[in-house]
């Protein structure tokens, strides 16, 4: 018999997409029973108390959860979050219920043994009840007390060799794409830069010094399967300078049919026979391409390396070899001012460790810019706006380049700045007179 | 439930204290076909929906099959996750940036049996553990936030209004008969810390409710400058209340037809509660997409400004988004994702396509960029 009635998520148990309604039962079903003896260090029916509180929250249409004063370990000023129920009297097993976050490692790749201990030690610890994973990229533990933060980071420290993530003001948890690991279409090592920077700013990333949040995501080409130039906001977008790769006989077994296009990425429908002209050439943004007397040619030059060719043709076509990466910055959601993709300040940059031009030309005289002259909460994206980018190729020392904006400004208004006129502004206005009648 | 220390002292929090370690590094993780092959592949394949081939200059494969699940998982759903790997691939897994497990394996005839066996699993009431799909021209997994499971500023729930959506979504999800894959996700306030602004159906729960004011506890409770400071729209300014019993105190004022309910105050002040029943619920976007392929990334738009939350399932949002789906799959050319289509045909024929009422809340009015959304050209479509 379960603690709570639970009519309405009753009904989510059922349909086809898996259940998180069943699954909390199950954990809770198996807290009860109990069956490793586990020495539950919360109380045992928390994911009933959840259970019950989310119902609740089914049936008034209004969360139950306030936002909880501040809590986390000692010296870190992020990772953990205080969460409290606003019912705890009705729900005491989650009254106090905080969210922790932990570090996720590159391209989320794990063993089945670390993941087990990540389990044994959140069923001990905590709720049971996790996030795989949180938006920004943490595995997120979901729901234990104050008394258990030490002791969770302590184990987490001492036994798994494994950090919390970030949360606050500071450099939030970095993400990436699969990248090399995984995929042939990746212009850098997203994996080694991702836990490289991680690594290399620990400090930003527990103690919070910065106006507000700042995420870097990682990009292993243009497909941006992470979405780094919509939400980070320094992002890193693999790319190359020289000519696509191309197998001119693959290209022909493209045509013939034997390869089918886009890795097999339309197989669900009959659309009709591969017609290059139309799928490739035609749909090409540049114009760059053509097919002629059995050979297809790329006009370098002109090509903006969308990836549409080389995603509709994978086993003709390879990314070039001179590789590296775009950067982009100050990408944001909609709060406040709308959202903002991220604006390319590095049109291409060499991905080589130990990563200096990145960290000295890139990150770190940015971060200076922005922990000087940015208000509270305000994104880099913002700065941006209110100070322009011209000011952060100042700050930074980036040179100016047509790639970085769409179109010139169409107003004349240029703010120029004294040392930039011949003479200066200081002028004597007596000798101006000598020529000029008042 | 006695207190079983890990051995941290609560009197010496510096002693064996260690700090600043980061993640584990990723490589640990590698599965050995991984590990040999990195940087070396050559190209893959979708063998079927949800089954990748990647085929290395080594001629080595690794075949991964990609499982959805809910971003929401119990240990215990975990430690099957790592029995599956255990059998299946030596004990190897990955996640992906959308919430869905990948299993690998070095060799063809290892697809079958993992297949196999992670379509076997379900749940009491039904459901697929472990449904494999979510490649190529489909649906992939929906990436969401928290909702009413843990958050204090949702104006819905998160993983019930995914579990609905997937459910309707489901046969899109297993195959790949779209004309390019379509990427839906959820974000259960404005403050979007699911980013879901650039998506090709976003999900976002919206309150239409300016904050109550709980004048007797506000200075109590709250740090005012704060909860002013913390206003987007400078709607909050400090203001002295009369309570019914005749005692002043110092409180706040906002001038509600500034405010755009982001419940940022609420964050910075418990006082000011905003979530409501009836003004709370679904807006829907549509047409965003962040890969470079072809045209530029692009944010979502709002095209329908309000559903009522309707729990458990969401019956109105869920038969929207099919039909915006529907009308997508029939009319737009191979590759084009549905903002490509919408701006292909326009947005005036992308609502009369979907069904969909256009209303003046679909106009920006919100600040400057606003200006630059309003049709400045004779060319329209009747």
């Amino acid at each position: 018999m379960a603690k709570h009635e639970t009519p309405l998520l009753d009904q989510l148990e059922t349909g086809p997409w898996p259940s998180f309604v069943t699954d909390i039962k199950r954990e809770a079903e198996s807290r009860a029973k109990n069956e490793n003896n586990v020495d539950f260090q919360i109380p045992a029916d928390v994911c009933e108390d959840l259970l019950g509180v989310l119902e609740l929250s089914f049936k008034h249409g209004r969360t139950h959860w306030k936002h909880g004063g501040i809590v986390g370990v000692f010296g870190y000023g992020g990772g953990v979050i205080g969460r409290y129920c606003d019912q705890p009297e009705a729900f005491p097993s989650v009254a106090h219920f905080h969210t922790v976050r932990v570090a996720q490692p590159a391209g989320k790749y794990y063993t089945a043994d670390y993941l087990k201990k990540i389990c044994d030690l959140w069923e001990r610890r905590g709720s049971g009840i996790t996030n795989m994973h949180g938006s920004t990229g943490d595995i997120i533990f979901i729901g234990t007390t104050t008394p258990q933060l030490e002791e969770i980071f302590y184990e987490l420290t001492h036994n798994l060799n494994q950090d919390l993530g970030g949360s606050g003001s500071n450099l939030r948890t970095p993400a990436d794409c699969i990248g090399a690991s995984r995929c042939e279409y990746a212009c850098y090592d997203t994996q080694a830069l991702c836990h490289d920077l991680t690594v290399e700013y620990q400090d930003e990333l527990h103690r919070p010094a910065f106006p507000y949040k700042f995420k870097f995501k990682f990009d292993g080409c243009p497909n941006c399967c992470v979405a780094s130039i919509a939400r980070s906001d320094l992002s890193f977008i693999g790319t190359w300078k020289d000519d696509i790769r191309i197998d001119q006989e693959a290209v022909k077994a493209y045509i013939g049919g034997e390869l089918k296009p886009n890795g097999g990425a339309h197989a669900g429908r009959d659309w009709g026979a591969f017609d290059i002209q139309k799928e490739v050439v035609g749909l090409c943004p540049t114009g760059c391409m053509r097919y002629e007397d059995g050979k297809l040619e790329v006009n370098t030059p002109e090509c903006t390396r969308c990836m549409h060719c080389i995603n509709v043709m994978p086993r003709a076509l390879r990314i070039g070899n001179d590789r590296g990466c775009s950067i982009f910055a100050g990408a944001k959601a909609p709060i406040l001012d709308g959202a903002q993709m991220g604006t390319l300040i590095v049109p291409f940059m060499k991905v080589e460790a130990p990563y200096e031009e990145i960290k000295e030309k890139v990150i770190e005289p940015i971060w200076d810019w922005w922990m000087e002259e940015g208000k509270n909460r305000e994104r880099l994206g913002e700065l941006m706006k209110r100070q322009g980018l011209q000011k952060l190729l100042e700050m930074t020392g980036l040179d100016p380049d047509p790639r970085m904006v769409q179109e010139p400004r169409s107003n004349p208004y240029i703010f120029w700045k004294e040392d930039e006129v011949e003479g200066g502004w200081e002028r004597d206005v007596n000798e101006y007179r000598k020529h000029h009648q008042r | 439930m006695a207190f079983v220390s890990s051995g941290y002292n609560p009197e010496k929090p510096m002693e064996n204290r260690i700090t600043d370690i980061g993640p584990r590094k990723f490589d640990e993780f590698y599965p050995p076909v991984i590990k040999n092959n990195k940087g070396k592949w050559l190209y893959h394949e979708i063998l079927e929906p949800g089954v990748l081939v990647h085929v290395s200059e080594s001629g080595d494969e690794v075949y991964t099959v990609r499982a959805g699940g809910c971003r929401l998982m119990s240990v215990s759903h975990i430690r099957e996750v790592c029995e599956i790997a255990d059998k299946h691939c030596d004990g190897y897994l990955r996640f992906t940036t959308r919430n869905n497990i990948e299993f690998m394996v070095d060799s063809k005839d290892k697809v079958k049996p993992l297949v196999d066996d992670l379509m076997s699993r379900k749940q009491d009431g039904g459901c697929y553990k472990f449904p494999v799909g979510g490649t190529g021209a489909g649906i992939s997994n929906i990436v969401h936030t928290q909702g009413w499971i843990h958050c204090h500023t949702p104006a819905t729930d998160a993983s019930g209004t995914v579990k609905a959506t997937m459910d309707v979504l489901f046969d899109d999800f297993r195959s790949m008969r779209l004309p390019a894959h379509l990427r839906v996700s959820m974000a259960c306030c404005l403050n979007m810390c699911g980013a879901v602004h650039c998506s090709d159906i976003a999900i976002l729960g919206y309150h239409r409710k300016p904050p109550m004011l709980d004048h007797e506890y506000l200075d109590k409770m709250c740090e005012i400058p704060l909860a002013i400071a913390a206003c987007p729209t400078a709607a909050i300014k400090p203001a002295k209340v009369k309570l019914d019993n005749g005692k002043e105190v110092k409180s706040v004022a906002v001038k509600n037809e500034r405010c755009m309910f982001c419940g940022n105050c609420y964050t910075m002040c418990p006082a000011m509660p905003l979530a409501d029943d009836v003004g709370d619920g679904i807006v829907l976007m549509a047409g965003g997409k962040v890969s470079n392929r072809i045209s530029a990334p692009k944010f979502s738009k709002v095209v329908v400004a309000f559903i009522p939350n309707e729990m458990p399932r969401w019956p109105k949002m869920t038969d929207t988004i099919t039909r915006m789906v529907e009308a997508y799959a029939k009319d737009a050319n191979k590759y084009e994702r549905l903002g490509e289509w919408a701006e292909r045909i326009g947005w005036e024929r992308f609502f009369e396509k979907c069904e969909l009422e256009f209303t003046h809340h679909l106009i920006d009015d919100f600040r400057d960029p606003a200006y630059f959304t309003w049709r400045q050209t004779s060319q329209f479509k009747f």
